[in-house]
């Protein structure tokens, strides 16, 4: 039975998603051209832009994910979904579970594959790149869930998106750290991987606490 | 003995008994912070390294502790808010984080101001501790933003109080990633003192205003809970009779 629930709400974010697919590439199209502006900006120097790269990256993937939080749940709430989701009697933070796996699969996927491609660009090679990838897959859907958290608490509330960010960004500090950190590591020969075991850590503290705290979010919001 | 703490949490009761303590508290807090400055800059010994400029740390030490209890006090007040729907809880997530809000700019703004001679920059990244409390500042803004953008202040307070504990979570994990990111970048570059391990004199009249910023804390934070209760029970018969005489 909830493993049936589970699959339903998956399958329905990822159907939406796929329909809505124009939506989708506009994080990614995001994420490309504010890679684009930092070699316009810092005047195409190679070896400057190579040092930066790992932040830069990671900084602009943190805004795309930000960027895809906003109307997570607005859909829901306008539809009743959010009602209807409550008075289920379905466990909420069991739902919520299913939607967020679904949305960073959604939102993370695309940013995961470009930025190999983007870090290339600013001339980022070799074993460094593997790092990238390693360092986004663990850590994007922490921050889709610390975002979807964010949102959930913002729900229903007019010009909520400067606040989304307000109350979001401190929580990311510590993915963009350790992501940035591994790669940074990687590029300068030395081992990566405790920064990445770090970054798997927190990806299984998010899953195990996000879905309960954007459910109580949630059910305030329909107070 | 329950039944005594259960009735102190209904408005009325927590605004009368309040109001017969915080007399006795605001007393014993005016003449606790005298003595304890008076210990802390007069009587405590000169560093033998810094001189007499480390007498800053009897107001910036506290001040960082407190912003960090301010944060627990805080974050336990939101899951009391959430689970047993307290009123008075869901007021002091809101108060807390005001207070915790001041105490961290304060630690803030007496680190730089000692940092400035002792490391002769204001503002050092490579210093976990400062950053880790610059953090702590936009955690607790955010939950001021949030509260402040409900126009129901109860649901606005709740919802902060799910964000006061996602902050909790994540508080020890800030503080340690800054602290390794900083071990991970920062060569022999940072021209900081070693520590001195504090002798007895001066760590004794640091642990008294310790303890004096906790009675400050707990003292502004009744008063401003007595007077946002009477604010929001304002429609009530005791709040009345209160206002009227």
């Amino acid at each position: 039975m909830m493993g049936r629930i589970f699959a339903a709400v998956f399958r329905r974010e990822v159907r939406l998603a796929w329909r809505r697919r124009g939506q989708l590439l506009q994080p990614l199209m995001f994420y490309a051209l504010v890679m684009l502006l930092f070699p316009l900006g810092a005047g195409a120097d190679l070896a400057l832009l190579g040092q930066a790269a790992p932040s830069l990256l990671w900084v602009a993937a943190l805004l795309a994910v930000l960027l895809a939080q906003g109307p997570l749940f607005s859909a829901d709430l306008e539809e009743g979904g959010i009602e209807l989701w409550v008075t289920s009697g379905v466990s909420l933070g069991w739902l919520a579970l299913a939607k967020l796996i679904a949305h960073a699969m959604i939102v993370s996927l695309p940013l995961i594959l470009v930025s190999p491609v983007l870090a290339g660009w600013l001339g980022v090679h070799g074993e460094a790149l593997w790092v990238l990838a390693a360092s986004m897959a663990l850590g994007m859907p922490v921050l889709c869930w610390v975002g979807a958290l964010g949102a959930a608490l913002t729900l229903g509330l007019p010009r909520g998106g400067v606040l989304l960010a307000l109350i979001v960004l401190p929580l990311y500090i510590p993915v963009l750290m350790f992501g940035a950190g591994a790669v940074h590591a990687a590029m300068e020969g030395r081992p990566a991987g405790g920064a990445l075991v770090l970054l798997a850590g927190l990806l299984c503290l998010g899953a195990s606490l996000a879905p309960l705290a954007t459910a109580a979010a949630l059910r305030i919001s329909q107070e | 003995m329950f039944h005594r703490y259960a009735a102190l949490s209904s408005p009325r009761h927590f605004y009368a008994v309040a109001g017969a303590w915080l007399p006795w508290l605001s007393v014993l807090t005016v003449l606790g912070f005298a003595a304890g400055l008076y210990w802390g800059l007069v009587v405590a010994p000169p560093d033998y390294q810094q001189g007499e400029a480390y007498r800053i740390i009897y107001v910036h030490v506290p001040s960082a502790w407190l912003s960090l209890m301010a944060y627990t006090v805080m974050a336990g007040a939101g899951l009391v808010a959430l689970v047993w729907h307290v009123k008075l809880a869901e007021i002091a997530v809101y108060e807390c984080a005001v207070l915790g809000a001041w105490f961290t700019a304060l630690a803030l703004a007496t680190g730089m101001l000692w940092g400035k001679p002792m490391w002769g920059t204001w503002w050092q990244w490579g210093d976990a501790r400062l950053l880790s409390e610059l953090i702590l500042l936009f955690l607790y803004i955010g939950v001021l933003g949030l509260h402040n953008a409900f126009a129901d202040s109860r649901k606005g307070a709740r919802v902060a109080s799910v964000l006061a504990l996602a902050g909790i979570v994540n508080i020890p994990i800030i503080h340690y990633s800054v602290e390794w990111w900083n071990t991970l970048h920062q060569g022999a570059t940072v021209t900081r003192f070693d520590k001195p391990a504090a002798h007895s004199s001066m760590l004794w009249p640091l642990l008294f205003m310790g303890g004096m910023f906790i009675l400050y804390f707990s003292t502004v934070l009744l008063a401003r809970i007595r007077v946002r209760v009477l604010e929001q029970e304002a429609d009530r018969q005791w709040a009345e009779a209160v206002r009227n005489g």
